[in-house]
């Protein structure tokens, strides 16, 4: 399959509902609507038409933008209606010509942003309190009725026509790649055999046996939908979580280029590429004041409350990694600071989460991007040398690391736990970074909670929480070579490695989701049956039927 | 500066002076050394004053320094050859790029496979030749049996101070591992097998130097060409004092030989053993046994790991200069290889040969030891020639491993290979005779034993009766 020439084109993950293509966000009191209409030659890059309300990368980063900004911009609203402006189809899923010219790791990157996406979806239906209803005017199939799911209640419109669908398999030869098949099952416990006869049907299913099926929460008429609408909103409004107070606007964020050329700065956080080495140092860096203690302060702060700002920048800097850099393929993780300005900003934000929203949105969005972190199949070093002294939340990120290396040197670098280490920043797998790294041992992981003075790379060796600890002389020869030699490995072996080893203890949706996606999806992307000369993707919209090889293995 | 890493105790050229690293790790490891070597160093002699060569600076006055030492307060120190100036990878994928100063870490542990093989091999020959200064055919060759030692333990700490200078932590324990296996324990044996065979008497032991350190010289030649440009410097000196132990093996098969044929034409008709000396056959014999053991360290005749190696530039072939190309991309090598119980002669993807590669430039090598024999029996007018086997005689690694292979080279049944094979190896009567031969050491300066002629001159200048090794 040919591959885009303009793959290479650095994406920008910059969005603003003033400069929405393809949706249009219209705010109605508490309730917030969300509807679809995707300009046609609108995509993010030339050689396809996004016909049907497809998507690509560029309608999905403004989804993400509005999920985003509700939770920030407007705590008034508590219902989300998702639909669509368009006559009789809702969405169509994925631009299958788009994924036709993307590069392989494109198409991968794209479906992991894409199912992050939803998942925040269902975050703010979770934990922000938000009510999610999708309403479905007309058809939605593929990745249409994959977002359609990833809302809290669907409402489909009966006109003998709309219908829901997962085509890819009949259609395509391929999966849904967002998570469909495991919502399907999992989340809306449609029984398998149904599910399995729905994904084998392109044309879908609709009306009431869509809904006896359990595909969708309801099916109304056509001429009565608005107003069955508006009695599910009613419902959903109720069991919304009341959030008071203005909004927080979300301030875009500044990068500038580095003095070298070869980076990004931001003010907390720093990303320089090295591309001989295909490696990145990604650094975070700590409060440079105290933060606020009181809601109100807090508010006063906004967007720029380092625990925000600081980790919108890191989301920032791994999007930019992920889709602009592919060939980097070891992001070396730093962190500075004080580390007693961390704990306390830290403290500060559970003590208010409990009672403020907007202290618990920054938490949320917190766990959200060191989920990122972890989901990024590229190697993850933490480097904690000279001078370092990490705590807290900023210790997540050497959790999050595949290795860490401490230098081990009289005065040097510490480590030291904090309360967001113990809960509050979990990941895929709903356990803490700490839980997953001492599986076979919870008891110490409480042990560690009593554990509160900043520790020497020694003891933090003994307590198992860094991986190496080479001396002052051993240091600089055990990074590079680790680091060079890690760089040279096989990047799908590496890949496929990291993955099955960072998320180890119990499956949840969202680590089946990631994991199918993977390991099924990325393979079958890989066939000749899909991507072939013949295969179901290539010949797609041409008047070539595909032509399998039917050997199963 | 420690107290252990002075430049007086260990000479080298390497600024361990101003090295942390290397006295931090020396530290630790020289006095493991100085244990492993009392305990399994040559067993009985660690008090005595030896006539030694120390090696105290890599120029050419300074690598030969003869005097009095006890060997362990033998200055073990640390030597690299001059570096050459500007020089760059000579083979491989990365043919004309810069040498490498560090460790690439792509390549880390291959290298530290490497440099731990060949280091491995050091200590095992100390241990291995522990308790043959108790049947010294003379004090001239007690010495020499010293000189290999030390010189031995010499290389290990080569290979050593790699280690310790470019590998971290992984590095000093492996160090510390090489001074842990023991040659022929079943549990924590040598690494290579030939070096955990046992050398009971002073026949194997020359057969050992000029066999299987000939191995060594030619692994070292490979080493020497490596982009890793510390190993390709270690390695080329420690070439000249490999010399010295295959002088040892050469000199000695050729003096037993010599005293053989001597009583040969004393007695022409009676069988040589009946005059206290080893028959021709015999010597064949250990020939045939350590050479086939000495082949099998070269490795696979197909290895991927060969082919890896020279890919990668860590390992070239001896002598890379001499050779026209230098990637060995787009050649073969034909090679006899076993198919449905036939030889067939096959092409090989030439990276992937790279052991035969060096194991024709070994076998040609060997050679030519043996032709020096053979004239000496010529000149003698006696009528034996000695011959190197085959190469696929008696493998137990690669194509031929356990194929019943005659010293011709030809396939035999189990049957007629087992029927044959006291004729080719040694016996257990063999084994009786020699050891019965040997059974008694000769002290006495300037004295040889019966079954051995004198050598031609003495050492540095001194004659064949100096007291090479003072008893008292």
């Amino acid at each position: 399959m040919a591959e885009s020439s303009t793959d290479s084109l650095p994406i920008s993950f910059d969005a603003h509902p003033s400069t929405y293509r393809h949706w249009t966000l219209d705010l109605q009191g508490d309730v917030a609507t969300l509807a679809m209409n995707v300009v046609e030659d609108g995509g993010l890059r030339p050689g396809y038409v996004l016909k049907l309300n497809s998507y690509d990368l560029g309608v999905d980063i403004e989804l993400a933008d509005a999920i985003q900004r509700l939770r920030f911009e407007h705590p008034e609203v508590k219902v989300l209606v998702i639909t669509s402006e368009k006559d009789k189809i809702f969405c169509s899923g994925a631009n299958i010509y788009m994924l036709g010219r993307s590069s392989h790791a494109f198409k991968v990157n794209f479906c992991k942003y894409t199912n992050e996406t939803r998942l925040y979806l269902e975050d703010l239906a979770d934990h922000t309190g938000i009510k999610t209803l999708c309403a479905l005017n007309g058809t939605a199939s593929g990745g249409g009725y994959e977002l359609a799911m990833a809302c809290e209640h669907i409402v489909l419109t009966e006109d003998g026509n709309s219908a829901v669908s997962l085509p890819e398999v009949p259609l395509l030869g391929v999966l849904p790649g967002t998570g469909g098949l495991t919502r399907l099952v999992d989340k809306r416990k449609v029984r398998r055999d149904l599910a399995d006869a729905f994904s084998t049907v392109a044309e879908g299913v609709r009306g009431k046996r869509a809904v006896e099926w359990g595909l969708v929460d309801e099916s109304i008429p056509r001429s009565r939908f608005q107003a069955g609408l508006q009695a599910s909103v009613e419902r959903l409004r109720g069991a919304a979580t009341e959030r008071s107070g203005p909004g927080v606007a979300l301030t875009p964020l500044t990068p500038r280029r580095t003095e070298d050329g070869h980076g990004v700065a931001w003010e907390h956080v720093t990303l320089r590429l090295d591309e001989a080495r295909r490696t990145a140092e990604l650094e975070l860096r700590g409060p440079r004041a105290a933060q606020p203690e009181t809601a109100s302060a807090l508010r006063e702060l906004g967007a720029s409350t380092w625990a925000l700002q600081a980790f919108r920048e890191l989301d920032a800097a791994m999007l930019e990694l992920r889709f602009n850099h592919q060939h980097i393929g070891l992001w070396i993780l730093k962190v500075s600071g004080d580390p007693a300005t961390v704990l306390a900003a830290d403290a500060a934000l559970l003590k208010l989460a409990s009672s403020d929203w907007f202290a618990k949105e920054i938490l949320l969005h917190m766990k959200r991007v060191l989920k990122r972190l972890d989901l990024s199949a590229r190697t993850l070093f933490a480097i904690l040398g000279e001078g370092v002294a990490v705590a807290g939340s900023l210790a997540e990120l050497v959790f999050a690391a595949d290795r860490s290396f401490m230098l081990d040197a009289e005065g040097g670098p510490t480590l030291q736990l904090g309360p967001m280490n113990f809960g509050p920043l979990p990941m895929s797998n709903g356990l803490t970074r700490l839980q997953t790294r001492f599986l076979n041992d919870p008891a110490h992981v409480e042990a560690l909670r009593r554990l509160t003075a900043p520790l020497s790379a020694g003891e933090a060796l003994r307590q198992g929480l860094v991986t190496f600890t080479p001396d002052d002389i051993d240091w600089e020869d055990e990074v590079r070579i680790a680091i060079e030699e890690r760089a040279a490995f096989s990047p799908d072996a590496l890949t496929g490695m990291e993955a099955s080893l960072r998320f180890a203890g119990p499956e949840t949706l969202e680590t089946k989701i990631f994991g199918r996606l993977s390991a099924w999806q990325n393979w079958i992307f890989q066939r000749p049956n899909a991507v072939g000369e013949r295969g179901a993707l290539t010949v797609y919209g041409t008047p070539e039927r595909p032509s399998f090889d039917y050997r199963r293995t | 500066m420690s107290n252990i890493a002075t430049n007086e105790k260990i000479p080298n050229n390497v600024n361990l002076a101003e090295d942390r690293r290397l006295q931090r790790a020396l530290e630790q490891w020289q006095p493991s050394f100085l244990d492993w070597w009392r305990e399994m160093g040559p067993e009985g002699f660690q008090l005595q004053d030896i006539f030694l060569r120390t090696a105290i600076s890599a120029d050419t006055d300074g690598w030969a320094h003869f005097d009095y030492v006890r060997m362990p307060e033998y200055r073990w120190g640390i030597f690299l050859a001059d570096p050459v100036p500007n020089r760059t990878i000579g083979f491989g994928d990365d043919y004309g790029k810069p040498v490498w100063q560090e460790v690439p870490g792509e390549h880390r542990n291959a290298l530290r496979r490497l440099i731990v093989t060949q280091g491995d091999t050091e200590p095992a020959s100390v241990e291995q030749q522990r308790f043959l200064g108790k049947t010294c055919p003379s004090l001239y060759d007690l010495r020499n049996l010293f000189q290999v030692n030390v010189e031995e333990g010499r290389h290990l700490w080569a290979m050593v101070y790699l280690l310790h200078s470019y590998f971290g932590r992984d590095g000093r324990e492996e160090a510390e591992a090489l001074l842990q296996r023991r040659s022929g324990n079943p549990d924590n044996p040598r690494i290579l097998g030939a070096f955990n065979a046992p050398m009971q008497h002073w026949l194997s032991f020359y057969m050992f130097t000029y066999f299987t350190d000939r191995d060594g010289k030619y692994q070292l030649l490979a080493l020497a060409e490596s982009s890793f440009d510390p190993l390709s410097r270690t390695t080329r000196f420690m070439l000249t004092e490999e010399a010295h132990h295959m002088f040892v093996g050469e000199t000695g098969i050729l003096r037993i030989v010599e005293r053989t044929a001597e009583i040969m034409k004393q007695h022409p008709s009676d069988d040589p053993r009946r005059h206290g000396v080893i028959d021709l056959p015999t010597i064949q014999k250990y020939m045939n046994y350590w050479y086939s053991l000495s082949l099998d360290l070269f490795g696979g005749e197909v290895s991927s790991n060969a082919a890896h190696y020279f890919a990668s530039g860590l390992k070239g072939r001896a002598h890379e200069d001499r050779f026209e190309e230098h990637s060995a991309l787009d050649a073969y090598y034909a090679m006899d290889v076993l198919e449905d119980g036939k030889l067939t002669r096959e092409e090989v993807a030439l990276r992937n040969a790279m052991n035969e590669v060096l194991r024709d430039a070994y076998v040609e090598d060997s050679q030519r030891g043996v032709d020096k024999f053979n004239k000496l029996l010529t000149e003698a007018g006696i009528d034996f020639q000695f011959k190197l086997p085959s190469r696929r005689f008696n493998r137990q690694v690669g194509l031929f491993a356990g194929v019943p292979v005659s010293v011709e080279g030809e396939l035999l049944t189990q049957a007629a290979w087992d029927a044959r094979r006291d004729a080719w190896l040694p016996t257990e009567a063999d084994e009786a005779y020699i050891h019965h031969l040997m059974s008694q050491p000769v002290y006495e300066p300037g004295k040889m034993a019966h079954w051995i002629a004198p050598p031609k001159r003495g050492i540095k200048g001194r004659p064949v009766d100096f007291e090479y090794v003072r008893m008292d």
